[in-house]
């Protein structure tokens, strides 16, 4: 269960990206975030697994209230939440392998679990034939999906995807969206700012639409609702 | 809140650790470098002054009062004097030494060139001694003043000058050695702390996404640990040889030509292997401050 109340963010630099966010998402729901570039949807999922703090406001997640949270327990609010980041952040010195078994080895994973976990992920979003490639020797795509496979290989009880599809052709976009799905059927809280029209009028979803920092649409089954 | 870190972990972070000492190529060997020479100097100085600690307590725990009875004394007044002396306060034992016992004991003392004064065994030119013995080491100028203050007592002998050459010497010794250390190792562990801050810097993109994907301060902490460590172990290793060969060419050849009877090193066992875990103790804690040092910044993301 993730809540937010009166949440406003101005960064350093004075912009103002969320401008009084109110909202509730319960365990297990399917939510797509969209709205115009620059309206706040990556400020808003940030401030979620604390990448960003907020100016004021209060967010609880999974009954972690994040203004109270000490710094040393970030670290385990994150493991909760696996997140694909809009620029991938894969460790370039790794390969695909290490970068998602990395989630695993900082919960001290036992090596063997790793493993397995890690291989069973990779076919998932079909990466093993790439399993010992490094970052830069992946296509924009396979990037992702390595940064997918990174944030679901923990069984995370929250995934949190900023535009998952962004570099992905049709096809390989779809096929991560059942992924999505089949993880979300599991119990799995989906968290999703997309600019995909087509998936979102698609597989339909909560759709919270956010415009200059504000919700300016909440719909249990809604449409992208911008032209494309 | 504490936890165990499981052997795999470890086993993680000392990779990383050895990786990063590589990945910076020449930088580790210059931190490494100062390492050695900072505690080539330190083993010196600590050898030094061990050295000439134990040789004042020595020379302290040894100090007699030779007083030498005038030539003309007859007999009595050699007891009675004797009996005299025994009545100081603080006066632990008196030996009386004939002059010939003295000339004896020059003799053997001299060794081969000692054989000549031979001759002197007719005509005996020593005096009759007294050898006295303080209780407390610290009233050994006390009662050697009053002794001297006494009939038939021609002159009263004992190690004063050396015994407060040695402590003065030892004094500055320790000062001056202690102002050079300080620097050098101050120098050293700047030098190693701006090694790993240039990994830290290298990499601080990487410790964010590490923190985002979950992992704790000291997860990422600890490879840059063991990194420094590493550099200070590594810089201890010559510093050590040097320190054990050196220290037993002293014990092996050089200690047997010193004759005079207070100079004695400490012996190569344990004094050499203490010393060198001391260096090597010393090397790794540089290390580890100099990581520490520039690590903290780095955390805060
Ligand atoms: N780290 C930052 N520092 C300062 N300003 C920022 C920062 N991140 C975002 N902003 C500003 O905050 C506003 C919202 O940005 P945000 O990234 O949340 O938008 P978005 O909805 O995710 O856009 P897009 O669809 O292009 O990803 C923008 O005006 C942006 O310039
Ligand atoms: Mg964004």
């Amino acid at each position: 269960m993730i809540v937010m109340k009166d949440i406003f963010k101005t960064y350093n630099n004075g912009v103002t990206a969320l401008n009084g966010v109110n909202v509730e998402i319960k365990q297990g729901e399917f939510v797509y975030i969209v709205g115009p570039s620059g309206a706040g949807k990556s400020t808003f999922i940030r401030l979620m697994y604390r990448e960003a703090k907020p100016t004021s406001g209060s967010i609880i997640i999974n009954d972690i209230d994040l203004g109270e949270l000490k710094e040393r327990k970030v670290p385990e609010l994150r493991r909760q939440i696996g997140v694909i980041f809009q620029d991938f952040k894969l460790l370039p010195k790794l390969s695909t392998y290490e970068n998602v078994a990395f989630a695993l080895e900082v919960t001290e994973e036992h090596p063997r679990n790793i493993r397995k976990r890690v291989l069973e992920v990779l076919d998932l979003v079909g990466l093993k034939n790439k399993a010992r490639s490094f970052p830069n020797e992946l296509s924009g795509g396979e990037q992702q999906r390595v940064s997918i496979a990174r944030a679901i290989v923990n069984h995370p009880k929250i995934v949190i995807a900023d535009e998952p599809t962004g570099n992905l052709d049709p096809e390989t976009s779809w096929g991560i969206m059942r992924v999505f799905e089949e993880i979300n059927s599991r119990g799995t809280t989906i968290i999703m700012a997309t600019h995909s029209k087509e998936i979102v009028n698609t597989i339909k979803k909560r759709v919270i639409a956010i415009e200059d920092g504000l919700i300016v649409r909440d719909e249990r089954r809604g449409d992208y609702g911008y032209e494309a | 809140m504490i936890t165990v870190m499981k052997l795999r972990t470890i086993n993680r972070h000392l990779r990383e650790g050895v990786k990063n000492v590589f990945r910076n190529g020449w930088m580790s060997v210059a931190s490494i470098g100062a390492v050695t020479v900072t505690l080539i100097l330190v083993g010196a100085f600590l050898t030094l002054i061990f050295n000439l600690n134990q040789m004042a307590e020595n020379v302290e725990q040894d100090v007699e009062i030779n007083t030498l009875i005038d030539l003309t004394v007859n007999k009595e007044d050699i007891l009675e004097l004797g009996d005299q002396i025994k009545a100081i306060d603080g006066v632990d034992s008196v030996l009386f030494s004939s002059k010939d016992d003295e000339l004896q004991k020059l003799i053997t003392s001299m060794g081969e060139q000692g054989k000549s004064w031979g001759l002197f065994e007719q005509d005996n030119p020593l005096n009759h001694v007294y050898i006295v013995r303080a209780k407390d080491p610290n009233q050994t100028m006390a009662i050697a003043e009053k002794i001297e203050a006494m009939d038939h007592v021609e002159e009263v002998n004992y190690g004063k000058d050396v015994v407060e050459r040695l402590f003065e010497f030892n004094k500055y010794a320790r000062i001056i050695g202690l102002v050079l250390i300080g620097g050098l190792v101050f120098t050293a562990i700047f030098l190693i702390s701006n090694t790993i801050k240039l990994t830290i810097m290298a990499r601080s993109r990487e410790i964010g996404i590490m923190k985002l994907v979950g992992a704790t301060n000291g997860f990422i902490r600890w490879p840059f640990f063991i990194e420094g460590m590493l550099l200070g172990i590594l810089g201890s290793i010559l510093p050590v040889t040097a320190i054990m060969a050196g220290y037993y060419y002293l014990i092996t050849n050089v200690s047997q030509h010193i004759t005079l009877p207070f100079v004695k090193l400490l012996p190569f066992n344990p004094f050499a292997w203490q010393l060198s875990l001391a260096i090597v103790g010393v090397g790794a804690l540089i290390g580890i401050w100099g990581s520490v040092m520039s690590v903290r910044k780095f955390l805060k993301v």
